[in-house]
């Protein structure tokens, strides 16, 4: 690292960069992928590809090492990885360059890795590719470079198969495999998206010591900001196939230049400030959330975060009486139903005084949930109490397994408590109810692909009885409208919408029940930021219209804290924190959640690296 | 490794209560017919008293419990009957006697199943190396010429009916080209080559046919592998294709092709009747078809017992086998 500090600078004459890439084109099938992209990376150097999806950042990476070659993809331009010029080289020169010189990280790791060969084998295999080495002296190769990227016991471990592994060691597994030969560069692609924050920390850390003490190049493709922000000395944004900016790490993020990457990074949440919008409404612009869903959805900017004015009053308070009326219209039925609109028309008098003492609406007590039989009963939530207050926001944070979306499930009433009860309004409620709904996580796989949008988001209307189809498909518009997307698409199919409106329909079917909560598991967790600060406004602008209380349950701890009141920080099932979601942040009590912070990526180069450090004394529990 | 013997432990326990459904299934369905059972076992040449023998000794008089009970106890420890004069025992796997052809059912058995388990296991290799290895061809030329002649062929010989590649075979081999005399079923333990070289024909038209099946998921499976996400990890660290294709593209084919052919190789024990009656094998099958023709029951019953327990048997160590290829069977 010591000496990479200088790479940003112009590269040194004579010494031929490890990675040269001068107007690559790549095309599948007419669509083009990436248009013209230049870059060098110089030896020892790292350079992180940012981007959103479909931005082309992985075609970039697989093109390094000629991955496309043999798919149908058409590939013009240049790349010289390690002296080899990738596009002309032979079969053997590709083969030789592959593994030996450059060595890919899979985004994956679970299904990267063959199931039905010990971990230690697959490494050893690729090492006796590029080697002559012996069986055994292979074997034992694998051994070193597995106990070298942190794993316990690793003569014992390299004998087990890739599901015998946890994520982040089949992640230091694929790192092995790819030290295995000692490349000059490691190609990173989304090295680190699947596996849990605390988890990221480490195997970030372990990237970053390992490129200190062997010097190996790194690109590292990542959609996540902060993550290149902790790994590399250079950055290059790209968009649609080409490069936005591209300069030192410090200077793009700090102080960028162009106005996507201002966008990027005004979408990305943050978990050092506190919630951006303010508790009394007040601003102007209306129609923040409108126009969005009707754009492509990778789409632009309305809704930069770094604006903190806000949603606006205004936009707030002329749909809410839009809103009284249609509940006028609705109310004859569910009386219990018509809690949330009632009290929402009240609320235009309240403002952030109404907000903190909102009545509870929703309450848990002791509630636990026990999975499986005999000796592998386990407790998938264990005695968790919390409350929800209407009009406020209750943010769930954990990591995978923690049990928070089975906390979401019982509070919804999709799964019975083993043990306790939620209270609902005051009394104990067992089932579902209209007045509680639920905003899947997968847009795409929680809504019928058979159906048309519009006949999804009047199933709740129908489970209720009515009957009449005009006032059904006129509630259904309305419906749309107010999540951002256009009347008109009520006889879409879901395939049709991208990621970000199809959250929108969601959202929508959701409100269709008149609900007073909405539990939303993981929301925007498989959205781009942009999408993402997007869907989050459109939430916090409903809720303050509607008076909603929301349940917002995540991983991604700098999002819950931009949408939250309270937090609730969940660790094997059980609470480990939860409290006002400022104070959980500023002045974290338990030694969990002080870990999980330390985790987060940081912005700000500087940051991370004394974030680094704070993790080196926050040992792994 | 422990979870892996619990698994085979649990495994076994569950073919032996299979076998035990197997047999209170056909026992039930055989000899609850309507009619006289007595006469119908018997034959219908016997004399009243030959038939009152036949009832006694199959118990008609006591409840149907017992008499499985007894039917039960005869396969397992053997059993006596009287016939009025002697007493003639029949020994551990007794499953009765066929009063038709005058003969132990067990000793009928024996007789016939060497030459099926013959002609299955020596078909069993040939349609495996011929079906895996077109499999894996077609897969590795997938979308070239070679690869469509390939599917064409292997089209052509699922579709094809094994009297027709049998019959084929043996007018050209043996009748005209004369490079093999007729098939005539030699004991392998009398002479193993003249039993090679005689089960030759046999084996490969039922392979033949076998092998069209095992290209095609073989084929599909390994495109379904070479599709996933490991494959392209071990391209992209410069791993040669022939290693992608036959260490780790292969694998991914084993469980499918473990399990079809457990099912085929326990369904030609006693279904390769076309076969044995083509090349003159007298097989199970054979035995099956002319017991059928002729109701002879205790001969029926007997068969379909033998051939549903290899049926099982090849099933469960399909199983142990898919566990070894596979170990997260094992957790499931």
């Amino acid at each position: 690292m010591s000496d990479s500090s200088s790479t940003p600078a112009p590269p040194a004459p004579g010494a031929a960069p490890l990675v040269e890439v001068d107007g690559l084109v790549v095309d599948f099938d007419g669509l083009r992928a990436v248009d013209g992209l230049s870059f060098r990376l110089e030896r020892g150097a790292a350079l992180g590809l940012v981007g959103e999806s479909g931005s082309g950042k992985s075609t970039v990476a697989s093109a390094l090492l000629a991955l496309h070659r043999g798919t149908g993809a058409r590939v013009d331009g240049t790349v010289r990885v390690a002296g080899t010029d990738v596009q002309t080289a032979s079969d053997d020169e590709l083969r030789g360059l592959r593994g030996r010189k450059a060595a890919m990280v899979f985004q994956d790791p679970l299904s990267s890795l063959d199931p039905y060969y010990a971990v230690g084998d697959q490494i050893a295999e690729v090492y006796r590719v590029h080697t002559r080495a012996s069986r055994r002296a292979a074997r034992a190769r694998a051994v070193r470079v597995l106990d070298r990227v942190g794993i316990p016991d690793a003569a014992r471990r390299s004998r087990s198969r890739p599901h015998e592994f946890s994520g982040g060691m089949r992640q230091r597994a694929l790192i092995a495999m790819a030290l295995v030969c000692e490349p000059e560069l490691l190609v990173a692609d989304e090295p680190t998206t699947a596996l849990d924050v605390t988890v990221q920390a480490q195997i970030l850390d372990l990237l970053h010591t390992l490129r200190q003490e062997t010097g190996t190049g790194l690109l590292l493709v990542t959609h996540d900001v902060g993550v290149a922000a902790e790994s590399v000395d250079e950055i290059l944004v790209m968009r649609h196939g080409r490069a936005v900016e591209h300069g030192p790490v410090g200077a793009v993020l700090g102080s960028p230049r162009e106005p996507y990457t201002r966008e990027l990074l005004g979408a990305v949440p943050r978990v050092d400030t506190p919630r951006a919008v303010p508790p009394t409404v007040r601003g102007t612009g209306k129609g923040t959330g409108r126009g969005a869903g009707t754009g492509t959805g990778a789409g632009p900017a309305e809704v930069g975060r770094s604006d903190e004015s806000g949603r606006s009053a205004e936009s707030g308070r002329s749909a809410e009486s839009g809103r009284s009326a249609e509940s006028g219209r609705s109310d004859g039925d569910a009386g219990s139903a018509a809690d949330g609109p009632s009290d929402g028309s009240v609320r235009p008098g309240g403002d952030g005084d109404a907000r903190s003492d909102g009545g509870v609406v929703l309450e848990a007590v002791g509630l636990r949930r026990e999975f499986g039989r005999g000796r592998r009963r386990v407790a998938a939530v264990d005695d968790v109490s919390l409350s929800v207050r209407r009009g406020q926001t209750l943010g769930v944070v954990g990591e995978s397994g923690s049990g928070k979306t089975t906390l979401g499930r019982m509070l919804v009433g999709l799964l019975e408590p083993t043990a306790g009860v939620v209270r609902h309004d005051g009394h104990e409620r067992t089932g579902v109810r209209p007045s509680v709904q639920m905003v899947f996580q997968d847009p795409v796989s929680s809504l019928n692909p058979r159906r048309s949008v519009g006949e999804s988001i009047a199933d709740p209307l129908r489970a209720r009885g009515e009957k009449d189809e005009e006032r059904v498909r006129g509630r259904v518009r309305d419906l749309l409208e107010r999540v951002g997307l256009d009347a008109a698409h009520y006889d879409r199919y879901p395939h049709e919408f991208s990621g970000g409106q199809r959250q929108r329909v969601g959202i929508a079917r959701a409100l269709a029940a008149d609900p007073a909560v909405i539990v939303c598991d993981e929301p925007v967790s498989a959205l781009d930021v942009t999408t993402q600060a997007q869907v989050v406004a459109l939430l916090g602008e409903l809720q303050r219209e509607l008076g909603l209380a929301l349940v917002f349950v995540a991983h991604d701890l700098a999002v819950v804290r931009q949408v939250s009141d309270h937090v609730a920080v969940m660790r094997r099932g059980r609470l480990v924190e939860y409290g006002p979601a400022d104070e959980v942040y500023e002045r974290p009590r338990d030694p969990y959640t002080r870990q999980l912070l330390a985790a987060v990526p940081a912005l700000d180069p500087e940051v991370a690296a004394r974030r680094r450090a704070e993790r080196e004394v926050l040992s792994p529990v | 490794m422990s979870g892996f013997t619990g698994f085979v432990l649990r495994r076994t326990l569950g073919t032996l209560v299979t076998l035990l459904a197997i047999s209170v299934i056909v026992y039930v369905v055989f000899f609850v017919t309507p009619g006289n059972v007595a006469q119908i076992t018997c034959g219908p040449r016997c004399s009243p008293e030959q038939v009152h023998q036949v009832a006694q000794q199959l118990r008609l008089d006591d409840p149907l419990y017992l008499r499985y009970w007894h039917f039960l106890q005869g396969i397992l420890v053997g059993q006596d009957y009287s016939t009025g004069t002697s007493v003639e025992h029949c020994s551990a796997p007794c499953l009765g006697l066929s009063y038709q052809g005058d003969q132990q059912v067990t000793q009928l058995i024996a007789a016939k199943l060497p030459v099926s388990l013959s002609l299955v296991s020596g078909a069993m290799v040939l349609w495996l190396i011929l079906g895996v290895g077109t499999g894996v061809l077609s897969a590795w030329r997938r979308g070239r010429f070679s690869e469509r002649v390939l599917t064409g062929i292997t089209l052509a010989g699922v579709a094809t009916p094994v009297f027709v590649i049998g019959l084929v075979l043996m007018i050209v081999v043996c009748g005209q080209l004369q490079l093999l005399p007729f098939p005539q079923y030699v004991g392998l333990t009398d002479d193993p080559e003249q039993w090679a070289w005689n089960l030759l024909l046999p084996w490969l038209s039922l392979a033949l046919i076998e092998a069209a099946t095992f290209a095609r998921l073989t084929r599909a499976s390994m495109l379904e592998t070479l599709a996933e996400d490991h494959i392209r990890t071990f391209r992209a660290y410069g791993v040669g294709e022939r290693s992608v294709i036959g260490r780790h593209a292969l694998r991914g084919a084993f469980a499918p092709i473990i399990a079809l052919n457990a099912n085929n190789v326990g369904g030609a024990i006693g279904g390769a009747v076309l076969t044995e009656s083509l090349f003159g094998l007298p097989g199970i099958g054979r035995e099956l078809v002319h017991a059928v023709n002729v109701v002879d029951l205790p001969v029926v019953v007997g068969m379909v017992l033998v051939i549903g327990f290899f049926v099982v048997i090849a099933n469960a160590v399909a199983d142990v086998l898919y566990a070894v290829a596979d170990r997260r069977v094992v957790l499931a």
